[in-house]
């Protein structure tokens, strides 16, 4: 899942908090579904426990949430080599491609050429399941066509996030 | 593998309206090779260059090695009758003649007699599912029919590379998806190299490989750097 990866993302933007992590995510990827304090501490956990971020000293002040999460060497890797790698080209990944899309632009990243990469393996899938459809029965052919659909209109999605591109940058730039 | 088609740094502009920024492919004998991008990026203007029907205001097009935009319109429209074959989106049956005087078309032009020409364009009925419709005129074929029509006649000529703009653009899908199945069986068996420009990932998807056309330039498939 993408969450983990997010989180690693707004940590590479800068050193941050539970609670700004929680309210970057909400505001840029929650759309109706929020994340838990619970779930941002459990997933914060996690990272720390693989080496990926550690934790600052607890600071003093107000506030019940004083520490400070910063991403590390191996997270950063990890998080840049998630970010450039395609997505397994199945149907369905529109949070995922956003998630990216979205992580490139706030990062300045190219996200573009993301883009490009995911329409490139979109397509070789197409281009399999076409094959499938070539030389399988009508079975074979009715399951390749119903991926097919579905890929196809991840592909719309693609060409039209990408030609709005500069309209979105200006949307999730402070 | 030996590349058959080529294009390197094309620009082209109709007046002040630059069609072509920069477009460079290459395809090899054999392949079948998809320009895909969006509506006026450029593509049928990318193929005209190839099949030397437009002459690009700079940069190179080769066929088989020869420069195609350095060559005379006598020698360019002899490669086209010789070597290529044309298959675009809509209105390009003669509709005066019949299905089969359609076919035999690139023939009878390259010179060759009636009898043997619509002898040579008669196989093709069969093998693109067309048996029988071989006296009808244009007005007379569904648009399906009309389509495996000019199909057949792009390829009744044995050429080394089909031309094929929008080739499914006027059909239902599944229709379309019918020519398709017939133009890459042909195309395989024929060993013909097929340029196909659509801008529909489901065509494009008949192809061995895809270049993306964007703004008159085609776009290299990037990594995140
Ligand atoms: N004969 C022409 N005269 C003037 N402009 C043209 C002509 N043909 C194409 N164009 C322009 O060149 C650009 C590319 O067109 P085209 O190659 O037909 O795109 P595509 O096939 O990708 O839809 C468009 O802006 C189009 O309006
Ligand atoms: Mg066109």
């Amino acid at each position: 899942m993408s969450v983990p990866y997010a989180l690693l993302g707004l940590l590479e933007r800068e050193p941050s908090h539970g609670y700004d992590l929680k309210r970057d995510y909400d505001a840029l990827f929650g759309r109706g579904r929020p994340l838990s304090f619970g779930q941002v501490y459990a997933t914060l956990g996690r990272l720390a426990r693989a080496g990926k971020v550690v934790v600052g000293e607890t600071e003093a002040g107000a506030g019940p949430d004083r520490k400070r999460y910063v991403i590390t060497e191996t997270g950063a890797t990890e998080f840049e080599s998630w970010l450039a790698e395609p997505v397994e080209a199945e149907p369905h990944l529109q949070t995922v491609l956003f998630t990216k899309v979205v992580l490139a632009l706030l990062l300045d990243r190219d996200a573009e050429a993301y883009l490009d990469a995911q329409r490139a393996a979109h397509l070789k899938r197409m281009r399999e399941l076409t094959e499938t459809k070539r030389t399988g029965d009508l079975v074979d052919a009715l399951l390749a066509d119903h991926g097919l659909f579905h890929l196809e209109s991840d592909l719309r999605w693609i060409d039209l996030t990408a030609a709005r591109l500069d309209a979105l940058k200006r949307e999730v730039l402070p | 593998m030996t590349t058959l088609v080529e294009a390197r740094d094309v620009t082209l502009s109709f007046g002040s309206t630059p069609a072509l920024r920069g477009a460079s492919l290459s395809a090899e004998a054999g392949e079948i090779l998809a320009v895909m991008g969006p509506s006026g990026s450029g593509k049928s203007t990318l193929l005209h260059c190839l099949a030397g029907i437009l002459t690009p205001g700079s940069g190179e097009v080769r066929f088989d090695g020869r420069r195609v935009d350095t060559m005379g319109e006598a020698e360019r429209s002899a490669l086209r009758r010789d070597r290529f074959g044309f298959v675009f989106q809509f209105g390009q049956l003669v509709p005066e003649l019949t299905a089969e005087e359609n076919v035999a078309l690139p023939l009878l032009l390259g010179g060759m007699r009636r009898g043997a020409a619509v002898r040579q364009a008669h196989p093709w009925f069969e093998r693109l599912g067309l048996d029988g419709l071989e006296r009808r005129r244009s007005g007379e074929l569904s648009g399906g029919q009309a389509q495996r029509v000019a199909l057949a006649r792009g390829l009744v000529a044995s050429p080394r590379v089909l031309f094929a703009d929008e080739p499914t653009g006027a059909l239902d899908s599944l229709t379309g998806e019918q020519v398709m199945e017939l133009l890459v069986s042909a195309a395989r068996e024929e060993g013909t190299t097929v340029i196909l420009v659509t801008h529909e990932p489901r065509v494009a998807a008949y192809a061995d490989r895809e270049v993306i056309v964007r703004d008159g330039r085609t776009t290299s498939i990037g990594v995140i750097s």
